[in-house]
């Protein structure tokens, strides 16, 4: 239930950028989710669900997914992350704090662990949309 | 695009009733003994006390603590294990054995993402083991923990304590809180330290000898709180 803390942060941000913005009544809440950190959406939507109220009680929570992309600082590679080629304990790991992939992933083309995540690393908030 | 972590932490510390940032402008003044053996003295006084590493290029207090076998649980997020007595938080509970080679942006990442995650629960303190020098994690929790006291380690050398300088006179800019300078690993009688600390209008909090039996208690709590270094932090601890 990891999701848990990071749906609270997004409907706390969401929940201040609906009052910067003089938003009465939370109509839609577009959120982005990296692939690297490999957050279960059942499990992070259900706990938005759980999570809304106030002005963001009647708002619909758009989760889209964005592939995790790397590139390395040392020869310039790009590459994308899978999952599949990490043992369980390093996919953990990194759904935890995304950044320790540096010691478990190495650029498929020199070998250097000083990458960086191009997109795809964890939950942003995109947008919130309503009525004043 | 707005990051979402940021807008937790404050709800995350807020039953932590004073946050210290152990620091010193250089590495390799003792900032993670210190730390650790703060936090274990606060703890033995009873208080409930928590400590967070957050060198997470080179973590030790792990080591220090012989902190093996237990693991953060997820509840909501991740609850640190309760390490002799101290919540204990670190990445090496991500990173294993492996090295972290994090650039400036990874290491500010990583400390918003465990900041966003964990939780903490009701302290009386929480003890940061911080990295050396004015970079992205100092920068971050002064951005992030408004309430951040700064207690500051320092050797006899001249070299640390002029970053020492550099480091308050940037905490005296912001009208951030500094609780005190420990002059560690002293070993010939000056009162240089304390003088030139007394100048920059901070509190001295006092020395701690060198002292050759800390090495040997790492990993082991129980001989380290017996040592002399950690009678000496215990008596600083009165003083802030």
């Amino acid at each position: 239930m990891h999701e848990w803390a990071l749906a609270e942060a997004v409907v706390a941000a969401a929940s201040k950028v609906a009052e910067e913005q003089g938003l009465t009544r939370v109509s839609e809440v577009m959120i982005r989710v990296g692939e690297l950190q490999q957050i279960e959406p059942e499990v992070f939507e259900f706990a938005l669900s759980q999570l809304k109220s106030g002005r963001l009680e009647h708002a619909a929570f758009v989760t889209r997914s964005a592939k995790a992309r790397l590139r390395c600082r040392a020869c310039g590679r790009r590459w994308s992350f899978s999952r599949e080629k990490l043992d369980a304990d390093a996919a953990e790991a990194i759904h935890f704090v995304p950044e320790v992939a540096h010691s478990y992933i190495r650029c498929p083309r020199c070998g250097s662990p000083d990458f960086e995540f191009v997109e795809g690393r964890g939950v942003w908030l995109e947008s919130v949309t309503g009525a004043r | 695009m707005t990051d979402p972590r940021v807008s937790v932490i404050a709800d995350r510390l807020k039953e932590v009733r004073r946050v210290v940032a152990v620091s010193s402008g250089k590495g390799g003044v003792g900032k993670s003994l210190v730390a650790s053996t703060l936090a274990l003295t606060l703890a033995k006084k009873g208080c409930v006390a928590g400590l967070f590493d957050l060198d997470f290029t080179s973590p030790s207090t792990h080591m220090i603590l012989g902190a093996a076998g237990q693991r953060p649980t997820e509840e909501k997020g991740v609850v640190p294990p309760v390490v002799h007595g101290l919540r204990y938080m670190s990445v090496v509970y991500y990173s294993g054995d492996l090295a972290a080679p994090l650039r400036g942006v990874d290491v500010s990442n990583a400390l918003i993402e465990l900041l966003c995650i964990t939780r903490w629960g009701k302290l009386d303190w929480l003890v940061l083991d911080m990295p050396p020098g004015i970079g992205d994690a100092t920068l971050d929790l002064l951005r992030l923990v408004p309430s951040l006291e700064f207690l500051i380690v320092t050797t006899p050398s001249l070299l640390a304590f002029e970053t020492v300088r550099k480091l308050a006179g940037m905490l005296r800019q912001l009208g951030r809180p500094v609780v005190g300078v420990v002059e560690n690993m002293k070993m010939r009688p000056s009162s240089w330290v304390q003088d030139q600390v007394r100048m920059l209008g901070l509190k001295y909090l006092g020395e701690i000898p060198y002292d050759p039996d800390v090495e040997e208690s790492v990993g082991d709590v129980d001989k380290l709180m017996r040592t002399v270094f950690a009678r000496k932090v215990g008596e600083l601890a009165l003083r802030f």
